[in-house]
C-alpha cells in the first residue's frame, strides 16, 4: 500500500519535471546511466573521480573556514589558531582543508601521469587535455593564494618570492608586482585580496572548468589502458544495442566501484589527518607556525612540496628571467604535449621502448627535482644535478617529438578490443 | 538491464546497508561542521559570569551591569515597593511566575528574587528586546493611573511590575526574565551561575 | 593488470623513500630523542607545572587557556588558578607572561617570546625543546653569560640551572682551527641528577607540544573511530562493487 504510493509519488515527480525541465533526463543518462565508460578501466582511472572528492571537501570546509578566518594581516594568524583551539571542531574543519590542498595535487599528479602513459591526451581527446591543464593551472595559483591565508613566515615570504617572480618581466615588472600586492610588500591589501581570489574568484573558475572538462570528456567517451577507441569496435552489449561492447553503464558498475576506491582513499586521509597531519612539515611547514615577520627572513624558504618540481628549476637557472621562463615554461609546454607526440598507439602497452623508457625517466626527474627544491638549495653539487634534470624533464618533449616525428618508434600491435579488466 | 544470474536479494542487501552506512557517515560528519557554529570557548570566556558590587547600592536604587552582551539591572526595592507587590496580583498575566523559562526555581516566588530587596532582571522587554524604563514611584502614570512602581517600555508601551512581573493587556507575553545569579557575599553577586543547590 | 598494480605501488614507495631522506634531514641531526607523549598524562600535568613555575615569568602561552589546560589535564578550576596561575587573570582567559616586555627588552635584549607554538614551529618539535633545555652552558663571552649550543646565542639564561647545575662546554679543534663543540662539562652539581633532569626536560618538551595543539589529544581518540568507520564502510563498498561486477565479463 505504503510502496505503491511512493511508486507512484516518485512516478509523479517525474513527470513533473520531465513537463517542466525536458533535458534533465536525458542529461543523467547521457553523464550517468547510459554513459558507457570501457570496462577494462584499472585503478589508475579513479584518480578524476577523486579529484571531484577533494574539490567538494575543499569547498565545503573551505566555506566553513571563511566563518572563522579573519583575512586581515592583524588578525589572520591568529585567527587560524582561535580556528584550531576556540572554535569547536575548527581543527578537523582546518585539517580536512590543508590535507585536502595536499591530496588534491596527489591525485591530480596522479591523474595527470595517467593521462601521458595511457595517451589520453591524444585525438579525438585534446580538448580533455587543455581543459585539464588548465584546471593544474587554475588549481595551483588558487593553492597558492590559499597558503598566503594563514599569514605564517612562510606564507609572507613565500607570497614575496612568487610576486617577485613578476618582476622580471622587462619594463612593467616592477609596477606589475606593485599592482598585485597593493603595496611595497606583501601586506594587509595583499592578504584582502589573496583571500577574495582564494574564496570566490578562483574556485567559481575551477568549477567551471571541471564542468567543462567533464562535458568534453563525454563527447568522446573515455580512453582506457589498452588505448583502443570502443566507440569504433563492435556495437551491442547486454544493456543496449547501439552501445559500444566493450562499454558498460557509468552507473551502476562506476559508481560502485568509485565508492569503493573513495572509501580506501579517505581511509589513507584520514590516517594523515587524524595521526600526522603536518607529514613531518612536508603539508604544514614548521615556519608557517610563526608569524609574518617583515624583518626576519625564515631559512629556508620554500614553497609546499607541490610546486617544489618547478621552484627547483626557478633556482638551478643562474638567471631570474631565464629561470622563470623555464619555470612556466616546463607548465606551459605540458599544454602542447598532445601535437608533440605524433605517434597514433596511445597507450603504453603498445608504444616503443623509447616512449616507456623516457616517460619513467620524465617521472624520476620530476620526483628528484621536487626533492631538489625542497631542500635548503645549498648543495653545489645539487645544482649541477638539478639542471641536468630540468635538461632531461624539456627533453623529455623534445625526445617524444622527434620520436614520433620521424618514425622510430617500434610499436607493438594494438588489440581489436580492450584486453582485461579487474 | 539483464538479469539473468544474478543475486537480486544480496544485490538489493548490499546496496541498502552501503547506502545506510555511507549515509549515517556523512550525517555524522556533518556534526562537526554544525557544532563549529557554538559559541567558541572565545565566546564563552566574554559570556562567562560576572561579579557585581551592590555595596554601594542605595534603597530604591538601580545599578546596570553587562552580561553576555544583554543588560542585567540589580535594584534594591523599598519597603513601600515590596508591600505593594500582592495588591497587583489581579491585574497580571502570570503572578505567581508560573512560566519556569523566565526565572531559575529558587525565584519564582512572590518577590522573583533570592533575597527580598534584592531584585536582579534582565533589561530586555520579553516583547521585542528594547530596553524598559524604570519608573519606581508609587504614584500614578501617564499610562497607568494605578501605578506602584514598575518598568514601562516606550517602544510598545508594555508595563511590568515591580518584580518584572507583566501587566494583562500589554504586548508583551512573559514576565520580565532573571537570570541566574548567586551571592558571592551579602555585598557581592555572581551573574550567569545559579546558587549551588538551587539549580 | 597485475602489472599496473605493482607499477602504481612501485610509483608510490618510490616517492615516498624520495622525501624520507628530506624529512629526517628536516628534523635536525644533533637532537636527542624526548620520547614525549600526549597520552601521559602524569608528564604533561608535572610540565604544566614547571613550565607556570620557571618559564610563565618571562614567557607567555597567549593561544591557550587556563580553562583549556584545566579540561584536557584533568585538573580542577581552582587547581589551575592557585598553582598554574600567578598572573591574576581569569580562568577563561589567555595566559599572558608574569613579566613586563620592555623589562625583558632591557634585562636581555629582548622580549622573550611567546610559547604557544614553539614545538610546531621548530623542526623537531619537542625533542628540539627537549635537546635546548639540556644544552645550555656557561659563557663569559655572552652579555648574560649563557650560551646555549642548540641555539647559539640565544639571548636566554639556563632557567633550570639550580635543578640541573650549572655546565660549562668543552671545545676541541677543528679541521680548519675552528672550535668544535666535544662535551660538556658540570661546572657546579645541581640539586637533581641528569637523569631526574632528563624528566624535567621531557616533561616540559611534552607540555610545550600539547600546548602548540591541544587538538591532538582529540585527534587520536576521534581518529580512531573515523578509521574504524571508513573499513566498514570500505569493506561494505568492496562487497557491493564484487556483486555488481559479476555483471562484467
Amino acid at each position: 500500500m505504503m510502496a505503491n504510493f511512493l511508486t507512484r509519488a516518485g512516478t509523479g515527480l517525474q513527470d513533473w519535471f520531465n513537463e517542466r525541465a525536458p533535458s534533465f533526463g536525458p542529461f543523467y543518462r547521457k553523464h550517468m546511466s547510459e554513459y558507457y565508460a570501457p570496462k577494462n578501466f584499472n585503478i589508475w582511472y579513479i584518480f578524476g573521480v577523486l579529484s571531484m572528492v577533494v574539490l567538494i571537501n575543499q569547498i565545503v570546509t573551505g566555506i566553513f573556514l571563511t566563518m572563522h578566518f579573519k583575512p586581515s594581516a592583524a588578525e589572520a594568524f591568529n585567527s587560524v589558531e582561535y580556528i584550531m583551539r576556540d572554535v569547536e571542531w575548527g581543527w578537523l574543519i582546518r585539517y580536512m582543508h590543508s590535507t585536502g590542498a595536499s591530496a588534491f595535487f596527489i591525485v591530480v599528479y596522479i591523474h595527470m601521469f595517467r593521462g601521458v602513459m595511457y595517451g589520453s591526451y591524444k585525438r579525438p581527446r585534446e580538448l580533455v587535455w587543455v581543459l585539464g591543464m588548465l584546471i593544474y593551472l587554475v588549481l595551483m595559483a588558487e593553492a597558492f593564494l590559499g597558503y598566503v591565508l594563514p599569514w605564517g613566515q612562510m606564507s609572507f615570504w613565500g607570497a614575496k618570492v612568487i610576486i617577485s617572480l613578476f618582476g622580471a618581466i622587462p619594463y612593467v615588472g616592477g609596477a606589475l608586482t606593485e599592482w598585485i600586492m597593493g603595496d611595497y610588500l606583501p601586506s594587509d591589501a595583499t592578504l584582502n585580496r589573496f583571500f577574495a581570489l582564494h574564496v570566490i574568484a578562483l574556485p567559481l573558475v575551477l568549477l567551471l572548468l571541471v564542468v567543462l572538462h567533464i562535458f568534453a570528456l563525454h563527447e568522446v567517451g573515455s580512453n582506457n589502458p589498452d588505448g583502443v577507441e570502443i566507440k569504433k569496435g563492435p556495437k551491442g552489449n547486454r544493456w543496449s544495442q547501439a552501445a559500444p561492447a566493450d562499454g558498460i553503464p557509468f552507473h551502476p558498475y562506476f559508481t560502485v566501484k568509485d565508492t569503493f576506491y573513495t572509501g580506501f582513499f579517505l581511509l589513507i586521509c584520514a590516517f594523515i589527518l587524524f595521526f600526522e597531519p603536518t607529514v613531518g612539515g612536508w603539508f604544514l611547514e614548521h615556519d608557517n607556525f610563526i608569524e609574518a615577520n617583515r624583518l626576519v627572513t625564515p631559512e629556508h624558504i620554500k614553497p609546499v612540496w607541490y610546486y617544489t618540481p618547478f621552484y627547483a628549476m626557478l633556482r638551478v637557472i643562474p638567471d631570474k628571467l631565464f629561470g622563470v621562463l623555464t619555470m612556466f615554461g616546463a607548465i606551459i609546454i605540458l599544454f602542447f604535449l598532445p601535437w608533440l607526440d605524433r605517434g597514433k598507439v596511445k597507450s603504453w602497452r603498445y608504444r616503443g621502448t623509447g616512449f616507456r623508457v623516457a616517460l619513467f625517466v620524465l617521472g624520476i626527474c620530476f620526483v628528484w627535482l621536487g626533492k631538489i627544491g625542497a631542500g635548503p638549495g645549498t648543495d653545489p653539487v645539487e645544482t649541477i644535478v638539478g639542471r641536468f634534470l630540468t635538461a632531461l624533464y624539456f627533453g623529455f618533449f623534445a625526445f617524444v617529438w622527434a620520436y614520433t616525428y620521424f618514425g622510430w618508434e617500434k610499436t607493438k600491435p594494438v588489440p581489436e578490443r580492450v584486453t582485461t579488466h579487474d | 538491464m539483464a538479469t539473468d544470474g544474478v543475486d537480486k536479494g544480496r544485490r538489493r542487501f548490499l546496496t541498502a546497508t552501503t547506502s545506510v552506512v555511507g549515509g549515517a557517515g556523512i550525517v555524522v560528519a556533518a556534526v562537526p561542521f554544525i557544532k563549529s557554529w557554538e559559541p567558541s570557548a572565545r565566546a564563552k570566556t566574554a559570556g562567562a559570569p560576572v561579579e557585581a558590587d551592590i555595596s554601594k547600592l542605595e534603597e530604591g536604587q538601580m545599578v546596570i551591569f553587562e552580561w553576555r552582551g544583554q543588560p542585567v539591572w540589580i535594584i534594591r526595592r523599598t519597603q513601600a515597593q515590596l508591600d505593594a507587590l500582592p495588591s497587583q496580583d489581579a491585574r497580571l498575566r502570570d503572578p505567581k511566575s508560573t512560566n519556569t523559562e523566565q526565572q531559575p526555581a529558587f525565584a519564582q516566588n512572590e518577590y522573583r528574587s533570592m533575597k527580598p530587596e534584592i531584585l536582579v532582571l534582565v533589561g530586555l522587554c520579553t516583547h521585542l528586546g528594547c530596553a524598559p524604563q524604570l519608573h519606581p514611584e508609587l504614584k500614578p502614570e501617564p499610562f497607568d493611573a494605578d501605578w506602584k512602581g514598575g518598568f514601562f517600555c516606550p517602544c510598545h508601551k508594555s508595563r511590568f511590575d515591580m518584580a518584572g512581573r507583566v501587566y494583562q493587556g500589554v504586548p508583551a507575553p512573559t514576565n520580565l526574565v532573571v537570570p541566574p545569579y548567586s551571592f558571592v557575599d551579602d555585598n557581592h553577586i555572581m551573574i550567569g551561575v545559579n546558587a549551588e543547590g538551587a539549580a | 593488470m597485475q602489472q599496473t598494480r605493482r607499477s602504481i605501488v612501485g610509483f608510490v614507495l618510490g616517492l615516498g623513500l624520495a622525501l624520507a631522506p628530506a624529512a629526517m634531514a628536516a628534523g635536525g641531526g644533533a637532537l636527542q630523542a624526548s620520547s614525549t607523549s600526549l597520552s601521559d598524562r602524569g608528564s604533561l600535568q608535572n610540565g604544566a607545572k614547571l613550565f607556570f613555575n620557571y618559564c610563565s615569568g618571562c614567557h607567555s602561552l597567549k593561544l591557550m587557556r587556563y580553562s583549556r589546560i584545566a579540561e584536557d589535564l584533568g585538573l580542577t578550576e581552582d587547581q589551575v588558578m592557585q598553582n598554574l596561575n600567578f598572573t591574576g587573570a581569569k580562568f577563561g582567559e589567555q595566559i599572558p607572561r608574569t613579566m613586563n616586555p620592555d623589562d625583558g627588552k632591557a634585562w636581555f635584549g629582548n622580549a622573550a617570546p611567546d610559547l604557544s607554538l614553539v614545538a610546531r614551529a621548530k623542526a623537531g618539535g619537542p625533542d628540539w625543546i627537549y635537546t635546548y633545555l639540556k644544552t645550555f652552558y656557561l659563557d663569559p663571552s655572552r652579555p648574560i653569560g649563557w650560551n646555549n649550543t642548540t641555539f647559539p646565542n640565544a639571548s636566554m639564561p639556563n632557567p633550570l640551572w639550580e635543578l640541573q647545575g650549572i655546565q660549562t662546554a668543552v671545545f676541541k679543534t677543528g679541521p680548519e682551527g675552528e672550535p668544535v663543540f666535544d662535551r660538556f662539562e658540570l661546572h657546579q652539581p645541581g640539586s637533581m641528577s641528569p637523569a631526574e633532569f632528563d624528566v624535567v626536560a621531557r616533561d616540559i618538551a611534552n607540555f610545550l607540544r600539547y600546548a602548540a595543539e591541544p587538538a591532538a589529544l582529540q585527534r587520536h581518540a576521534v581518529g580512531v573511530w573515523v578509521i574504524l568507520f571508513l573499513s566498514l564502510f570500505t569493506f561494505l563498498a568492496w562487497l557491493l562493487k564484487q556483486e555488481y561486477w559479476k555483471d562484467v565479463h
